[in-house]
């Protein structure tokens, strides 16, 4: 099955961005594809690389990231929901004249379209968070 | 179909909702929208954010039908909980139950929830 994935809501504060990505690992283990996983309101805040939790507590982005290199997944961060909370890469810093950008390796910045494109192509979209 | 579930401002929810539907109408989609609960005061006449520092995005609800989204639905009871009725809304919309709802939510390939 085709799945298309949502992730809305932040890392570490609510359950849904684990959920989403142990779901997804299952998905693919057992031969499924995700079309994209869609990180969108406050799910952009998983696509961070500058995140340093505790040793002993799990890297949330860092997992994502991995997952995605494994799978050639496509993570795509909401660039409306990203401008407002500071999610930025290097084309977005450009053109906003920021100074720096801190987009995590494997996700990139799209628009909405991307986010109805996945209910067109995917079988199932399920979404984690509010 | 996309639901609106939500009061219009304090959240994001409410026009990330609305952006959605436009973007989807421009992929010409078969698009239904549904506003329940607090939801339904989205579309309330007479909006006014003037002290909120927040920007009043209700009049993009009457260009809905000119991006070809025509099926807004209400749900009646969130309405009677609330004291409104359709004249009280902006736009023209069809009143539905909870169980036409159900029906509808049923039919549909795809739900975003705002």
């Amino acid at each position: 099955m085709k799945f298309g994935i949502i992730v809305s809501a932040g890392p570490y504060t609510h359950q849904a961005s684990d959920t989403a990505y142990q779901f997804s690992k299952a998905a693919l283990e057992r031969g499924h594809e995700i079309v994209r996983i869609f990180f969108y309101h406050d799910g952009v805040n998983n696509g961070t690389r500058l995140t340093t939790p505790p040793q002993d507590d799990r890297r949330i982005t860092n997992r994502w990231s991995e997952l995605a290199a494994k799978h050639e997944l496509d993570l795509v961060v909401c660039v409306a929901a990203a401008q407002r909370r500071g999610i930025v890469d290097v084309g977005e810093a450009k053109r906003h004249g920021k100074d720096a950008n801190n987009i995590a390796p494997g996700f990139r910045i799209s628009g909405l379209g991307q986010l109805i494109e996945v209910g067109i192509q995917a079988d199932r979209v399920i979404t984690f968070g509010d | 179909m996309c639901i609106n579930r939500r009061a219009p401002y304090g959240t994001i929810y409410a026009l990330e909702g609305l952006e959605v539907v436009l973007m989807g109408a421009a992929f010409e989609q078969d698009l239904s929208v549904v506003y329940l609960d607090d939801g339904v005061y989205q579309l309330k006449k007479g909006q006014d954010t003037t002290d909120s520092s927040i920007k009043n995005f209700s009049p993009t609800y009457r260009a809905l039908a000119s991006y070809g989204v025509e099926k807004l639905y209400v749900e009646t009871e969130s309405m009677e909980e609330r004291g409104l009725s359709e004249h009280d809304l902006i736009v023209p919309v069809k009143m539905i139950n909870g169980a036409e709802l159900t029906e509808l939510m049923e039919q549909q390939d795809v739900i975003l929830n705002y």
